[in-house]
């Protein structure tokens, strides 16, 4: 048998927590520790997993099936293909990072990272399940910590307020998702004469026209919640606002796009005619989040709602991706949501260490930053460079296709989108000279130091994948586009 | 191995890379070291002169690597006599440009670190045979660029925005200078992308076979006619270029970017960044769309015109000494666009063939004078720190050698016979005579005022009664400046005597465009 590479990973965080949660809550640098090795383990074991994956093959891979309620069909069933495994890797990245960030939280830091570690497992669970039931299991475990994560170690003014607002749309979310798999349950109980969980079989279970787009809107939606689409997208600038740094770059980093990605291998793939009969509306939603999202963040005066509403801009470009259903749409939306990632985590980290010192994030009274801490100044200025999608960095390689992909589903689209490339550029560039230039206000010069080497460290690992893909597409592009391949068979097929 | 080009595009960048590793404290290690890198693209680009062979039809030292393949693209650079030009131009003036920099006293590190990625762009933008790397390294120069102003740009002057708010004038230049280019680049970007998904590929030699003659839209869900398609991707690449060349409406970014960069980034903005515009015509614009260009080429010799004679107009009514030279760029690249514009109107022929001819000569010969205009205003205003043309007067007597100079460079600027910039604007001239005979007679008129600003600033700044307050705070010109201007001034001279030296370059590849 195989190594279980996939479980391990999975499992890692999930591990970790238990022994934080037993060690006692006073030994904090043991603590600290146990969270790094296990963040730095589950990351060396995804780019493993990464680099080893076999783009030439495709499909699914390092696939592992035990039963677990053979009766009812349900399997713990996992396995990657091109379109999870950047994301597995993204998580890795997102987790060992913001366990460094997080290193001076002094608060409970032994309930922070327990806390932070199920999450991370609730995450790579949803990525990697190849079974409906398993990935709803993993992604109620990614959401219900984040609750306890704002309210308890969010910022003071909004905490409640955002916990709950957040928790109560993703449940809502996913209660609605959750009818919508259930009718397929049983749906295939009719078609395959067996009641399964099981994907791989219910996208052979070739479902009626009519059943599909029936019940599309209903997993889609539910889904894209989380994913931050419009109308449905305020919790999240709200979530992000109020979260602590390292569940904000967790939250806008990884964890919208488990709404994008289950809204597309639940949504989409297993139900492929559904979304070739809904996708023109969903394009239009998309379109909003990318137009709107980016006036709305070009008007805000808070550091990090700026920060929040580019997430809710971008995100809209996945889905506007993914609702193309051509290659190049689909694909860049795959690399999007890498792109993404990486860069959003990248932004709070920052956001974050800014906050830490100045106790503000009132873009008015911020200014002369690039002279006390230059790290974190090139770095947003990298992430920023990303988020305009300047090319020479991820992010324009990610949005390129994206266009590509709109120009063949509805030209006017592409064209209208693109006006938000024009927005990004002005806000970004709006808070890099307000926030980094300019002079500081005398009452917090004296007391603003640089940022901590753990900082500098997690702040250019990120910086690292943003220009490497960047420059070298290749490293990630074929990947994904053996992903994208997937899908396109299971829509032609269908 | 790596190739050649491959070489001069990214040595650059390594530099950079270089720098950082140098200690911040070490400011001469880290100038020298800066100044040093910057003469290895130059060398292998005078190597690459002499090994290209001007006899050739097409491009030379091809490469092609995978940079993109899932839509399309890869890395893929050659040479021709129109890029090879450039990619001298570009090499030739970093140098000086560094060395013009040995001035600045604020975070050289980052300052030199920027320049060379800025010069990475800026040759990447003339090495490239595929459409989206083209589109890469023409956005990317923007950056550092955007910072060089933003941050080491003049520290004076202050520009009210709307709702009386104010900001400080090399923010409002830096910023006008990013957004503007951004929004015209949208356009490009969109069209870049109708080619691409239209014609599936994004190489250039082979959308220079396909894409004239494509009229059929497959992937595009358009419900225009082809030739309108055609018309409005046209005008997208003509608005982008046209914006970076600047012609007239679209050069209001140039005066403030030009005025409040400092000394070196105004040398490279009006040296090289002003050429991208005028390449992207030629390289892109002429081959890619030989029908529209030759439909509207009027009214782009029409904005050229206006440019030649408002930028003359402009640039007389200046009293900053700064914007006068940045005001004379307007002047001169509308020649070069004129001279494109009448290429494009009659191509084929042989005016246009001189027409081209002329306008690419204009645009290495631009990049000379004008980086040595800025650069002597630069060498005043720190004496001064006034750009101020009433302040200045008789400074001749105090800095002789520095007024010769100055007078020199000048009537490089203005087209005086002898020097290169006669032959250039005679060539554009010649071609476009008997193609828009109004416009180029209108465009004569625009010469006379370059005549009349020229010797304007020349007047207020060196004779005239002498300004009491500069006798005995002004130096001459030292050393290292002359280095700087000496290269520029002995090109300007042996190209204006013998100009088929780089002509011959050009020729091939201007009667290869269509």
């Amino acid at each position: 048998m195989q190594f279980p590479i996939i479980s391990f990973i999975v499992f890692t965080p999930a591990a970790a927590a238990a022994i934080i949660f037993m060690l006692p809550g006073e030994r904090k640098t043991e603590i600290r520790v146990t969270a790094l090795a296990a963040a730095a383990f589950a990351l060396i074991l995804s780019l493993w997993l990464y680099f080893s994956y076999n783009i030439a093959s495709g499909g699914y891979q390092f696939k592992e099936q035990y039963n677990w309620l053979p009766s009812m069909g349900i399997s713990y069933f996992v396995g990657i293909d091109g379109l999870s495994a950047p994301l597995v890797l993204l998580t890795g990245i997102v987790m060992l990072t913001g366990v460094l960030i997080s290193w001076k939280l002094d608060d409970r830091p032994r309930e922070f990272f327990a806390f932070l570690f199920i999450l991370a497992t609730g995450v790579f669970g949803v990525f990697v399940s190849l079974d409906l039931f398993m990935l709803f299991f993993f992604y109620e475990i990614a959401v219900f910590p984040m609750y306890l994560l704002i309210g308890i170690w969010g910022s003071k003014e909004t905490r409640e307020y955002a916990a709950m607002k957040l928790t109560l749309y993703l449940f809502i979310g996913s209660v609605v998702s959750l009818v919508g798999a259930l009718a397929m349950y049983f749906q295939a109980d009719a078609t395959l004469g067996k009641l399964t969980f099981n994907m791989l079989e219910l996208e052979k279970a070739g479902f009626s026209v009519s059943f599909q787009q029936l019940w599309f809107p209903f997993v889609f939606m539910g889904f894209a919640v989380l994913g931050g689409i419009f109308p449905f997208h305020n919790w999240s600038p709200d979530g992000h606002v109020a979260a602590p740094t390292a569940v904000s770059m967790f939250h806008a980093g990884v964890l919208m796009k488990l709404g994008a990605f289950a809204a597309l291998r639940v949504g989409v793939m297993l139900l492929p005619e559904g979304a070739k009969a809904h996708m023109w509306w969903i394009i239009l939603l998309a379109l909003v989040n990318v137009v709107y999202g980016a006036f709305i963040a070009s008007v805000q005066k808070d550091f990090k709602y700026v920060i929040g509403f580019s997430s809710v801009s971008h995100m809209g470009l996945v889905m506007l991706g993914f609702a193309t259903l051509n290659k190049d749409g689909m694909m860049g939306a795959g690399l999007q949501m890498f792109s993404h990632g990486v860069m959003t985590a990248l932004f709070f980290a920052v956001v974050g260490m800014v906050y830490d010192q100045a106790h503000t994030r009132e873009i008015p009274k911020l200014g002369g930053f690039a002279q006390k801490m230059p790290w974190a100044m090139v770095c947003f200025v990298i992430a920023g460079l990303v988020s305009m999608g300047m090319p020479g960095f991820s992010g324009f390689i990610a949005e390129f296709p994206i266009f590509m992909g709109a120009w063949q589903a509805s030209s006017w689209i592409a064209i209208i989108a693109a006006v938000s490339i024009v927005v990004t550029a002005s806000y970004i560039i709006r808070v890099i000279r307000n926030v980094f230039f300019g002079t500081m206000p005398a009452e917090m010069a004296s007391h603003i130091h640089d940022i901590s080497t753990l900082d500098k460290v997690a702040l250019v690992s990120l910086s690292i994948f943003l220009v490497g893909i960047g420059i070298y597409p290749s490293l990630m592009v074929p990947m994904v586009e053996s992903g994208v391949q997937n899908i396109l068979r299971l829509l032609g097929g269908a | 191995m790596i190739d050649l080009l491959t070489l001069i595009l990214f040595i650059p960048s390594l530099g950079a890379l270089l720098l950082l590793f140098l200690p911040r404290e070490q400011e001469k290690l880290i100038k020298w070291s800066a100044f040093v890198i910057s003469l290895v693209p130059l060398g292998l680009s005078i190597y690459l002169w002499t090994v290209f062979d001007a006899t050739k039809n097409g491009f030379q030292f091809e490469t092609t690597y995978v940079w993109y393949a899932a839509i399309h693209s890869s890395y893929h650079v050659g040479i021709d006599g129109l890029s090879l030009t450039m990619v001298m131009l570009t090499t030739l003036l970093m140098p000086l440009a560094i060395l013009a920099s040995f001035s600045i006293k604020d975070r050289i590190k980052s300052y030199m670190i920027l320049f060379f990625f800025l010069e990475t762009g800026l040759l990447g933008v003339f090495l490239s045979l595929d459409l989206l790397v083209f589109f890469v390294f023409y956005e990317i120069g923007l950056v550092p660029m955007f910072f060089i102003i933003n941050q080491w740009g003049s520290e004076h002057g202050e520009r009210e925005i709307w709702g009386g708010r104010k900001m400080s004038a090399r923010a409002y230049a830096s910023i006008k200078f990013m957004i503007y280019t951004m929004a015209a680049s949208l356009g490009l970007l969109l069209a870049i992308q109708l080619i691409g998904v239209s014609a599936g590929t994004y190489d250039l030699k082979e959308l220079f076979k396909v894409w004239p003659t494509l009229q059929t839209f497959n992937h595009i869900t358009l419900a225009w006619q082809p030739d309108t398609i055609k018309a409005v991707a046209f005008w997208a690449f003509v608005i982008a270029f046209a914006l970076k060349v600047p012609v007239w409406p679209f050069h209001t970014w140039l005066p403030d970017a030009h005025t409040e960069a400092p000394v070196a980034g105004s040398m490279i903005l009006a040296g090289v960044l002003l050429k991208l515009g005028a390449y992207g015509f030629l390289r892109l614009v002429l081959p890619l769309f030989p029908a529209q260009s030759a439909h509207y080429a009027g009214w782009l010799g029409l904005m050229a015109i206006l440019a030649i004679i408002l930028g003359a107009f402009a640039a007389y009514g200046q009293n900053d000494f700064k914007r006068l030279v940045a005001y004379s760029s307007v002047n001169h690249m509308g020649f070069v666009v004129l001279g494109i514009a009448a290429a494009a109107a009659a191509i084929g022929t042989e005016n246009a063939t001189i027409a081209l001819n002329g306008a690419v000569f204009q645009m290495f010969n631009h990049g000379l004078s004008a980086a040595g205009m800025f650069f002597l205003v630069g060498v005043i205003y720190e004496r001064t720190h006034t750009r101020n043309l009433d302040e200045y007067g008789g400074l001749f007597p105090l800095m002789p050698v520095y007024g010769g100079i100055l007078i020199f460079t000048a009537m490089g600027s203005l087209g005086l016979p002898g020097l290169s910039g006669f032959i250039s604007e005679f060539l554009v001239v010649r071609g476009s005579w008997p193609i828009f005979t109004l416009y180029t007679a209108l465009a004569m008129i625009g010469l006379l005022f370059t005549g009349a600003y020229v010797l304007k600033g020349i007047k207020q700044v060196l004779h005239g009664p002498l300004n009491e307050k500069w006798s005995g705070h002004i130096s001459e010109i030292n050393v290292r400046e002359i280095i700087v201007i000496t290269p520029l001034m002995i090109l300007m001279l042996w190209l204006g005597l013998w100009p088929s030296s780089v002509l011959e370059v050009i020729n091939r590849a201007v009667t290869m465009l269509f």
